[in-house]
This record gives C-alpha cells, sequence and structure tokens, in this order.
C-alpha cells in the first residue's frame, strides 16, 4: 500500500471538512432561526445569542383545528405513506417479471419509465386540475396519491429491477428439493433476501412524495389535503406586521431533522438505491 | 410443451407488470393528450361561457411573447449553470468519496443530507441566509453588508442557482461515483509507473472511461433542472424577470385559470425536454439503457 504523509491527511481532512461544512451550514442555520426569540431575529448572528422555544410552542398552539402546522403534517406523513405503499406493491410486481420472466414488451416498459421519469410534472398540472375538479378529487389525499404514484413508479421498477437481477434465484428451487413447499420456499427464502431493496425502493419513494411542492399547491386548496411543503409557502406571521419566519424555520426543523436522521441511519442503502442501476456492471 | 410454457410465463408477466404500466400511464399518457387538446382551445375558467377551437393560436399568442422568451432564457441559463458548477463540484466530491485515505463514510453520510431535505425547506433557508434583514450572510467578512440580494435580478439567480446546486450535488456526486469505482485501478498503477501526473491519469484515463456516466448524469440533472420550479417560487415567486417556464405555466394554469394559454406552455415545456433528451442522445451519445430515473 501507499505511504501517506503527515501533508497527505492534512489536505484530506481539509476536504473532508469543507464537503461537511458545505452539506450542514443550511441545517444548522434553519435550527439556529428556529431557536432566535423574535428580536433576535434580526442580529444576524449564525449562533443564536439566547436560545427560546417560542417558535416551536406556536407551530402546535391551538392543537389540530387551529394550528397551521398538525394537519399538514399529518396529510403529508400519511399520503406519502399510502403512496410508497401502493408503488411498492405495484412497481415489485413489475419489477420481479422483468427480472425472471422473459417476454415481449419488457424493453419498451423499463424505456417508458425512463421517459416518465424525464417527464416534466408541470405538462401534467392543467389537465390534472381540471379533470380532479371535474371529478371531485380535487383537494383530496387521492388526488395527490396517483400523480405521486404515477412518478415515483419509475424510480420505484429500476431500484428494484437492480436489486432482484442480483437475487440468487435458484436458492428457491434448492429450498423446493430440500422439502420446502413453494410458499414457504418464497417466504423463506426470497423474501429475506428481496427485503433490503424493497426497503430501499420504499425509502426512495417515500422521499419523493414527502418532496413534492407542484402537485401540492396545485391540486390543494385548504388543509383538507395541503401538505407540508405548500403549508409553508402559505404560512403567514402571527400578526399581519411580523414575518412568519421564524414559524417557517421551526416547522422546517420539525419535518427535516427526522428525515435527517433516517436517511444517516439507513445511507448505505440509500446510495445503494440512487445508483442502483446507473453503470451496468 | 415449451411453447406453451412461454405462452404462460408472457401471460403471468403481463398481469404483474399490467397494473403499475396503467398506473404510469394514467397521469401522463392521458393527461398530455389532454393537455394538447386544451392547447388548441380557448379555455379560461374565469370566462367558462367563452371557448371553442382557436387552432395554433394560443402558441402563437405565447411564443410572440416576450415573457416566454424571458422565462425561457432564464430557465436555460439556470440549467447550464448548475449542471456545470454541479458536474465539477460533483466530480470533487466523488473523487474525495472515492479517494480519501480515511472518512470516507463521513463524506457519504454528509452529502445526503441535502438529498433528504424538501426543496422548499432549502430554498427558505437559503432565502432566510441572504435576506438582508435577518441573514448572517451580509454579516460574513468580504461581502459587502448592504447587499439586498433579492433586489436585483443578477443577484437573485445567484442565490438561486447557489440553493439549486446545493440540493442537487449529491445526487450527481453519487451517480459519478458509481462509474468512478468501474474503472480498473491497475490502470492508474500502470499509468503511475510510466510517469503520468496525477492531472494527466485524471484526463487521460478517469474522464474518458466516465464518459458514459457523465453524460447520463449530465442528461439527467439537465431535465431536472429545465424544470426547477420550487426554489425560484420560495424565493422570488418569479419578481424581477426571476421567472422559469414552469413558474409561467404554473402562472397561466392555476393563478390566472387560463387553461388553454396554460396547456400551450405545458406542451412547449414537454417539447423542450423531449428535444433535450434527443440532444444528448443523438448529439453526445448518452447512452440511456445505462441511466436511470432519479
Amino acid at each position: 500500500m501507499e505511504q501517506h504523509s503527515g501533508r497527505d491527511y492534512a489536505l484530506w481532512t481539509i476536504a473532508i471538512a469543507l464537503v461537511v461544512i458545505f452539506a450542514l451550514i443550511p441545517v444548522l442555520w434553519l435550527i439556529s432561526i428556529s431557536l432566535k426569540p423574535p428580536e433576535a431575529l434580526t442580529d444576524q448572528r449564525f449562533i443564536p445569542s439566547e436560545i427560546s422555544f417560542d417558535n416551536y410552542k406556536s407551530l402546535f398552539e391551538g392543537g389540530i383545528d387551529d394550528s397551521p402546522f398538525i394537519k399538514p403534517l399529518i396529510n403529508s406523513i400519511v399520503i406519502a405513506l399510502i403512496t410508497t405503499v401502493i408503488a411498492i406493491v405495484l412497481a415489485s410486481f413489475c419489477a420481479y417479471a422483468i427480472a425472471r420472466l422473459e417476454f415481449p414488451g419488457k424493453r419498451v416498459i423499463l424505456a417508458g419509465a425512463l421517459a416518465i421519469a424525464m417527464f416534466p410534472p408541470i405538462s401534467t398540472v392543467g389537465p390534472l386540475f381540471d379533470m380532479w375538479r371535474a371529478l371531485g378529487l380535487y383537494d383530496t389525499y387521492v388526488g395527490l396519491i396517483i400523480p405521486y404514484l404515477t412518478f415515483s413508479l419509475p424510480l420505484a421498477i429500476y431500484v428494484l429491477v437492480a436489486f432482484f437481477r442480483e437475487i440468487p434465484w435458484e436458492l428457491e428451487q434448492a429450498a423446493q428439493v430440500d422439502g420446502a413447499t413453494p410458499f414457504q420456499a418464497f417466504t423463506k427464502v426470497i423474501v429475506p433476501l428481496a427485503a433490503p431493496g424493497v426497503f430501499t425502493a420504499a425509502i426512495l419513494v417515500f422521499i419523493f412524495c414527502w418532496n413534492d411542492f407542484l402537485f401540492a399547491i396545485s391540486l390543494t386548496s385548504s388543509d383538507a389535503s395541503r401538505t407540508v411543503p405548500a403549508a409553508l409557502a402559505f404560512f403567514t406571521g402571527e400578526s399581519a406586521f411580523t414575518a412568519p419566519t421564524g414559524s417557517i424555520a421551526a416547522a422546517a426543523v420539525v419535518v427535516t431533522v427526522p428525515i435527517i436522521v433516517f436517511v444517516l441511519f439507513f445511507q448505505r442503502r440509500i446510495v445503494a438505491g440512487l445508483t442502483a442501476g446507473a453503470v451496468k456492471g | 410443451m415449451k411453447s406453451e410454457r412461454t405462452r404462460s410465463e408472457r401471460k403471468l408477466a403481463w398481469m404483474l407488470c399490467a397494473p403499475a404500466v396503467l398506473a404510469m400511464l394514467l397521469v401522463t399518457a392521458y393527461p398530455i393528450v389532454y393537455a394538447v387538446i386544451l392547447s388548441l382551445q380557448d379555455v379560461d375558467l374565469r370566462f367558462p361561457d367563452e371557448g371553442g377551437f382557436v387552432g395554433l393560436s394560443n402558441y402563437i399568442a405565447v411564443l410572440s411573447s416576450d415573457l416566454w422568451w424571458t422565462d425561457f432564457f432564464n430557465t436555460v441559463v439556470i440549467m447550464v449553470v448548475t449542471v456545470a458548477i454541479e458536474l465539477v463540484l460533483g466530480m470533487a466530491i466523488a473523487l474525495v468519496m472515492y479517494r480519501a485515505i480515511f472518512g470516507r463514510g463521513v463524506v457519504r453520510t454528509s452529502v445526503l443530507i441535502p438529498y433528504g431535505i424538501i426543496t422548499v425547506v432549502a430554498a427558505f433557508a437559503w432565502q432566510f441566509a441572504f435576506a438582508p434583514e435577518t441573514g448572517f450572510v451580509n454579516n460574513l467578512p468580504l461581502i459587502g453588508d448592504e447587499t439586498d440580494w433579492f433586489g436585483e435580478r443578477f443577484t437573485s439567480f445567484v442565490v438561486i442557482i447557489l440553493a439549486e446546486v446545493w440540493k442537487t450535488t449529491p445526487f450527481m456526486a453519487l451517480l459519478l461515483l458509481a462509474g468512478l469505482v468501474t474503472i480498473d485501478r491497475q490502470l492508474y498503477e500502470a499509468a503511475r509507473v510510466d510517469g503520468a501526473t496525477a492531472w494527466q491519469r485524471f484526463t487521460r484515463i478517469t474522464l474518458p472511461l466516465m464518459k458514459p456516466a457523465i453524460l447520463v448524469a449530465l442528461l439527467f440533472r439537465s431535465l431536472d433542472a429545465f424544470r426547477v420550479f420550487d426554489t425560484i417560487f420560495i424565493m422570488t415567486r418569479g419578481a424581477l424577470d426571476t421567472e422559469s417556464v414552469s413558474i409561467l405555466g404554473y402562472n397561466q394554469l392555476i393563478s390566472r385559470l387560463n387553461l388553454g394559454l396554460g396547456s400551450a406552455v405545458s406542451v412547449l415545456i414537454f417539447i423542450c425536454v423531449f428535444l433535450i433528451a434527443l440532444l444528448f442522445v443523438r448529439g453526445f451519445g448518452a447512452k440511456l439503457e445505462e441511466g436511470r430515473p432519479n
């Protein structure tokens, strides 16, 4: 192996520190503003001189009926979870067929999924707005779940196909030779092997839904189904004269920190999922 | 016997794929056809009694307006500048993740943070950072403490591009890293023995061998950048001529309820995206089978 000098270590430390600072600054800054009391908001300091939790308290004040944040938070979680479950089930069927079965049209499906991934969502917003109003889906959960499903399926299918291709499917037959029923062979052998890929795809789909803003502001009009990103854009201050900066920062921290912890905890899987199939190995 | 089995296998495959294929077509194929139909009509929800087929006049109205061309210019500038910066920065981060003699895990962990953050939240974070009243940026050394970042078109673009670069560089870096790890390390050893400098090794080995991965990463990020919406909506709402084409489409469709004009904008955006993809595939030879949606 190569020898590394002290200078090498110093240079790499600087490089790594730069990347880490680059990634962390906006997050630390949001936490900092969210903790500043209103009168310190304009002190232009990166690190708050005194700490107050008033912004967080005001977010949850008034319970589900009066808080501007609780209902959108529930909407975001429920919509993202439902979409994730449906997308993963549909994508698993499809990816299983593509990875294991021979049939004409396989390439067409993969190419079509890729085309949809490149599709500009704004091009569907107008028609969906018109159709959803006619069908009564405007400002409902279903009205958001349907487009999220469409745009997250290509991602889920690609990730799952890449994972399913790596599974040694012969093990299924081997288990059956050893006396397992087909059902046992599937649940005891294949499911545990496929679970990491399915879980990875689920994380990516959830993050996709959690992040969407365009559909969320175009297809909703009230807290009935408005998700957090859309609600943040419509936040107002305590009175007409106070800017909602503090509340927005606090809300942003509440929806960001759990996701970051989650992402960091499962970072290996996410990296594998994001780059699955990016390069043919 | 064999053909019987093949036939049943095909049938099973199609049954397994059908739900996903239908769900994908439901919100893409049908709406884009519907968008084309709407774009040929005079549909303004504020005046529901008027209407009817108007041919290409919506397209003529859009294409002869200064607003479309300003927004198109803005979008292309944002796309080209962000993707160019991301390529350089993403390559640097990918090299750090690949070559660092320690701390690779820390780097990989931290680059995933921007990926996990909601784009709207990231846009607010940067907006607050640069806002003259609340931000810390104007308090930094070397930066004029009087700069009103959102008071001018150019400086607004600087902040918008910074926020976009921050949010999406990790994805670029990870795609490039995936290409980087496929290069045979022995090539570097051989080049080193032959006396190649680090820069020569990078330009003569790394870049040529990574060309397919780079093209695919550029294609996906370019198409994504062309759709820029969230960051601009939060930071300026398109004020001071900072609108992107997606913001223009949204304003026509949802704010002004002019479905005819808005759909013409949507269809034009669709055509632009198609042409960008075509340029990469035909012009630069990007191999899409090696690509994947993000």
